[in-house]
């Protein structure tokens, strides 16, 4: 066998490829409505908006005007008012319970499936428990329980996105746990511990932040639906989806009521969806592997 | 040799319970290698080689079943609780795997990878444990160690993949160091390299190490002793120019004849061995090569010979009818 001796260049330039990929004007408008958005429910106190409670029986459905920019609802209350209230109720819910999903969901999915054994066959067995469980009866079992609350409401809707953290959690985990480099930590002395922070949930998190994403925008649209029923926050606090189902009642006089914040909330899911899958192929350093 | 074998491994076997019945891996192997030595293993795949490391390293999957005993440095690995084999791994035992496209964590930067496992088991500071890793990099003929650093496994080539696996497999300075197959995904050229690099650190380390290749070639320059394995057993062992000079187990003399040779003629046919392995959850009465054996006859297929030397005591061989003995039976 012929041997070739070790030649090495130190002047090798290493250089970076940064991949400039043009992200397009689609994704900057989207950040920007998402920006636009957060910004405007961060800052409803300081705008200079009318209450969004406050009820002027005069003047009701009023039409667009300069003193009710997007007019008044059935009770005469200002609709851009209730609009930028009700997008902090619909964006605190749609963050804060795939918060609570990925969380509790990453952490037992990761656990699953890198243990195996009778943990697993009881993690599985439970969420598949919950998963059968209609989530409209849980919701409607709490609400009528523990009350209407927007802290109630975040719980559920968490507790209800647990299952699908877990499954993709489990199912990246066990694909990644036989790996080689798996094999390798443990070869050189890493813990359980150790090996499930710093291998498996670096590998683990791409997915499930993709998929976090996508929770969010799936809750807000369930959190409108549910306040549509009339099982979100209790009245006179604003949601986008309880405006929905108030605007419901006037849809042959006024059907803006019902289509502005239905426009709203297809905005920002739609917004969300897309960032997420421009962020998630941007990051993926897998990519230029094999 | 007469100073006490960094590792023994004595009489281990391998137990995979598989739906069609008990696989045996490994069947009660013996080997030592002591400090600063390198033994190859050799053998075709499915062997047992790779199970042999991993037991070893008492990181078999969690239903093989283990018996024999491993012992390193005095100490029965087998033996051992969690805590301090853990200890021992990466500090005194080291592993490079065969595809350094899986051994390395795809979403981790090189220099994360080798700073933790440094901080890890030396207890460096950060500062100190970056300046290391550039050392241990640049020792194993990486350019521009310090680039590399911030780098992902993707960004890097294959050679550059195994040479980055060697330097965390060396940056406890281990006492053994298995090399699964550590050429095997690479080109041929690259092969030499990372196999003269490894006999380079090992020197300079005086670190025993166990080369576990399916190519004799590889084994041939750069071993102690060689080992060749058939169906999980040894089938012969002996010190590597013993065994070239004059090999006595058929299988190992049908694994050469099965290396292309430069110097032969264009067209020449390249002499396969016939037949497969034989299937290990079925347990053959005979010696298990006798079914592809050129040689075999008699109680080749009445019972299995044992693993024991002739003429010299340090080369052993299993088999009846060994090359270069005269036409008869012996045992």
């Amino acid at each position: 066998m012929a041997t070739l001796e070790l030649t090495i260049d130190d002047d090798v330039a290493v250089i970076t490829v940064r991949r400039t990929r043009r992200l397009g004007s689609l994704f900057w408008a989207a950040i920007g409505w998402l920006i636009f958005v957060v910004a405007a429910a961060a800052l409803a106190g300081l705008l200079p908006l009318p209450s969004p409670t406050d009820m002027d029986m005069l003047d009701r459905r009023a039409p667009i005007s300069a003193l009710h920019w997007l007019g008044t609802d059935g009770l005469g209350r200002d609709e851009l008012a209730r609009l930028v209230y009700g997008a902090r109720i619909s964006l605190t819910v749609g963050l804060c319970a795939p918060v609570i999903g990925i969380t509790i969901g990453g952490a037992l999915g990761m656990l699953a499936g890198y243990f195996r054994g009778r943990f697993e066959t009881t993690v599985v067995g439970s969420m598949d428990v919950l998963l059968a469980f209609p989530p409209l009866i849980l919701a409607l079992a709490v609400t009528a329980y523990l009350g209407q609350s927007l802290l109630n409401l975040t719980c559920i809707l968490g507790v209800l996105g647990i299952p699908a953290f877990m499954r993709v959690a489990r199912a990246t985990t066990l694909s990644l746990a036989r790996r080689e480099f798996v094999i390798a930590a443990q070869a050189l002395g890493a813990t359980h511990m150790r090996i499930l922070l710093r291998e498996l949930l670096p590998n683990v998190m791409l997915p499930l932040l993709a998929f976090f994403l996508l929770g969010v925008a799936v809750t807000i649209v369930v959190e409108g639906s549910l306040s549509f029923l009339g099982l979100g926050v209790p009245p006179p606090i604003s949601s986008w989806g309880s405006m929905i189902g108030e605007g419901r009642e006037s849809l042959e006089i006024a059907p803006r009521l019902a289509f502005i914040p239905a426009i709203a909330m297809f905005l920002t899911v739609l917004s969300l969806n897309l960032v997420g899958d421009t962020l998630r192929a941007l990051t993926d350093p897998r990519q230029g592997a094999l | 040799m007469t100073e006490p074998a960094l590792l023994s491994v004595e009489g281990v076997a391998v137990d995979l319970p598989t739906p069609r019945g008990n696989l045996r891996a490994v069947d009660r192997v013996d080997l030592q290698v002591g400090a600063g030595r390198t033994l190859g293993v050799v053998g075709e795949s499915g062997c047992g080689k790779t199970m042999l490391s991993r037991a070893i390293l008492q990181l078999l999957p969690k239903k093989a079943k283990l018996s024999g005993r491993v012992m390193f440095d005095g100490r029965d690995l087998a033996s051992l609780d969690p805590e301090s084999l853990r200890k021992l791994r990466g500090r005194s035992l080291a592993v490079v795997f065969q595809d350094p496209m899986t051994s390395l964590n795809p979403v981790l930067t090189i220099g994360t990878q080798l700073i933790e496992t440094l901080q890890e088991h030396l207890e460096l500071d950060s500062h100190a444990a970056r300046q290391r890793s550039t050392e241990l990099l640049a020792a194993v003929g990486i350019p521009a160690p310090e680039q590399r650093l911030t780098q992902y496994p993707h960004q890097l080539s294959g050679g550059m993949r195994q040479r980055v696996a060697i330097a965390i497999a060396l940056s406890c300075e281990p006492k053994l160091l298995i090399a699964d197959e550590p050429t095997t995904a690479l080109d041929v050229t690259i092969q030499a390299q990372i196999l003269d690099l490894l006999a380079r650190e090992q020197r300079r380390r005086h670190m025993a190490m166990i080369l576990i290749t399916h190519d004799l070639g590889v084994v041939a320059g750069r071993t102690d002793e060689v080992a060749v394995m058939y169906a999980g057993r040894v089938v012969e062992r002996a010190p590597t120019p013993a065994l070239f000079k004059k090999m006595r187990m058929p299988y190992t003399e049908a694994l050469l004849a099965a290396i292309p040779k430069l110097d032969a003629a264009p067209h020449t046919p390249l002499p396969a061995i016939s037949g497969r392995p034989p299937d290990p959850t079925r347990s053959l009465k005979g010696c298990s090569f006798s079914p592809r054996c050129r040689y075999a006859a008699g109680s080749c297929y009445q019972e299995k010979p044992a693993l024991a030397g002739s003429d010299a005591p340090d080369h052993q061989y299993a088999c009846f009818h060994p090359i270069g003995a005269a036409a008869g039976i012996h045992a």
